[in-house]
């Protein structure tokens, strides 16, 4: 685990910049990340981002990009258009939770 | 009043009888034995034929290596006599009610109920996958009709675009893909048309595999055996008319012929029981005492879980030694042990007489060295060699005569070990890797 400093916030970070600590975040900080990645940060976006981080909260797991399909009211095909190539990892970084897992 | 002298019978249900059911089985009838024949215990396994396939040989089949008849046997041949077996389709769990309904009217209540119903490909997920092109120009090998038909389609193909794709994880043995891979290179390099061939790996991992050691391995194999990877490839449908993969970002990938890795998914059953499996019909499974999270007296096993770990045999190998002693613990309502570390292995056919071999778990990913035994071997880990190809072909038997009585195999323990094992380039891993 590093810090990322942010301002004058020290945000603690995994090697690949998703937060440990999501309780660090704020929508703002969601918006750094997401510049940083090249994703603008529409509604839509919003709608996946906001879905995804409440989904981990509830629940303590991050949702597949499969139930992301289903469930967040934005089909997959669009999910890839607005966060090209990685959604569901997209998503989780820009939402301030930690890296999803899928095992092999 | 009297004390009751009822003895009550326990009834351990096990739901599949493959590579894991049946270990299962084996184990907890030699642990209860005695209880069995005095008919204080039941063990009783359930599936829907009797048709028990050695998975790991479906690779060999479309190469012309095994016949469809070299890897089946029925699997009531593999239970002990006093296993009960039912062949049936599972109906329902109740997890309420503690009992099983199967398909043909049936009900099993049990004490303790093993899930190892494994998993099955899902091509019906993507769309445009069973199309025209199904077993004309599409096929897949985990199962042995697939494999059967891709062995007839490669024995005339006059070469072109052949294209290896994993649609999304998790799938069986995920280095079964790239070993058919190496295989098809090693094939059409001897029919003397490797030229004619052009092999493009198409996956939706950011690399070849996904441990950093053996992902950097993996892909010097596939650069020397000239073949195309390409990475973060989220396959989203398939263009039959046009022979074309395209990818949910709309990239694509054209092909004469198409190997698929569809989507797995677990039983049916499991979708239908509240509470019981993820997205994907997996059990939600404690990965280390192997207990479903949703009720004490449900377990998992093998392919059914949804462990972070390979869906292997050699992990339904090890999660055996460990469950068999958690059931035994639950029904005598002692704790259980956490004991499963995620320990796995695998041969990965490279090809020409030579495959590789790793061993890693939860934590720590596959190195080089030397197993079973540090030092000495035989076997070479993370290298190619021919005693490990040997090894893989020597392990049909193995599997039949040793793993499904679930015997245990000398040197080779449940839980993972360092020893052996060069750890300068030990890089702690986690063993998942992201999700697209």
């Amino acid at each position: 685990m590093t810090t990322m400093l942010l301002g004058d916030r020290a945000i603690d970070v995994d090697a690949e910049g998703f937060l440990q600590k999501p309780e660090q975040w704020d929508r703002s900080l969601g918006e750094a990340i997401a510049a940083a990645a090249g994703v603008v940060m529409t509604d839509r976006a919003w709608a996946v981002v906001t879905f995804m981080r409440d989904a981990y909260l509830n629940t303590g797991t991050a949702p597949t990009i499969r139930t992301l399909g289903k469930d967040s009211g934005v089909q997959i095909k669009e999910l890839y258009q607005l966060f090209p190539k990685g959604p569901a990892k997209l998503a989780a970084k820009i939402g301030g939770i930690p890296k999803p897992r899928g095992c092999i | 009043m009297h004390k009751s002298t009822y003895t009550h019978m326990k009834s351990v249900v096990i739901l599949g009888a493959g590579t894991a059911g049946t270990i299962m089985a084996n184990r907890l009838f030699r642990l209860y034995r005695a209880e069995v024949a005095a008919g204080t215990m039941r063990i009783t396994v359930v599936d829907l034929d009797d048709t028990h396939v050695y998975q790991p040989g479906l690779l060999f089949i479309p190469f012309g290596v095994y016949q469809p008849a070299d890897v089946v046997r029925p699997r009531r041949r593999q239970l002990t006599k006093g296993v009960r077996y039912v062949q049936s389709a599972i109906r329902s769990l109740d997890a309420d009610a503690n009992t099983v309904r199967l398909a043909n009217g049936e009900r099993l209540p049990y004490d303790a109920c093993i899930i190892a119903t494994g998993t099955a490909i899902a091509p019906e997920e993507t769309e445009g996958l069973l199309g025209a092109e199904w077993h004309k120009s599409i096929f897949d090998f985990y199962t042995v009709d697939g494999a059967t038909a891709l062995a007839k389609a490669l024995e005339s193909w006059p070469g072109g675009k052949l294209v290896i794709n994993v649609v999304e994880m998790p799938i069986k043995c995920p280095v079964a893909p790239l070993e058919f891979a190496f295989l098809a290179d090693a094939f059409f390099t001897k029919r003397g048309m490797r030229d004619k061939v052009e092999i493009t790996y198409a996956t939706p991992l950011d690399g070849a595999f996904t441990k950093p050691a053996c992902t950097r391995r993996l892909t010097h194999l596939l650069k020397g055996k000239r073949i195309n990877l390409v990475t973060e490839f989220n396959a989203g449908s398939v263009d039959n008319e046009g022979k074309r993969l395209l990818s949910w970002d709309d990239r694509e990938v054209p092909f004469d012929l198409l190997v698929t890795i569809p989507s797995h998914k677990g039983a049916a059953f499991i979708a239908d029981t509240p509470g019981l499996g993820n997205d994907m019909n997996f059990v939600l499974t404690d990965p280390h005492t192997l207990q479903a999270q949703l009720k004490p007296n449900l377990f998992a096993i093998g392919d059914a879980t949804n462990v972070p770990q390979s869906k292997a045999g050699s992990v339904a190998h090890f999660e055996a030694e460990i469950l068999t002693e958690n059931v035994r613990r639950f029904l005598a309502g002692e704790p259980l042990d956490p004991g499963y570390d995620g320990h796995a292995n695998c041969f990965i056919e490279t090809g020409f007489d030579q495959a590789l071999l790793i061993d890693f778990n939860y934590e720590v990913e596959p190195l080089p060295g030397k197993f079973p035994l540090p030092g000495i071997g035989p076997m070479t880990l993370l290298a190619e060699s021919r005693l490990n190809h040997l090894g893989k072909m020597a392990f049909r038997w193995v599997y039949w005569n040793v793993l499904l009585p679930g015997r245990d195999i000398p040197g080779v323990g449940p839980q993972f070990s360092m020893r052996g094992k060069q750890q300068d380039t030990a890089a702690v891993s986690a063993a998942c890797t992201e999700f697209a």
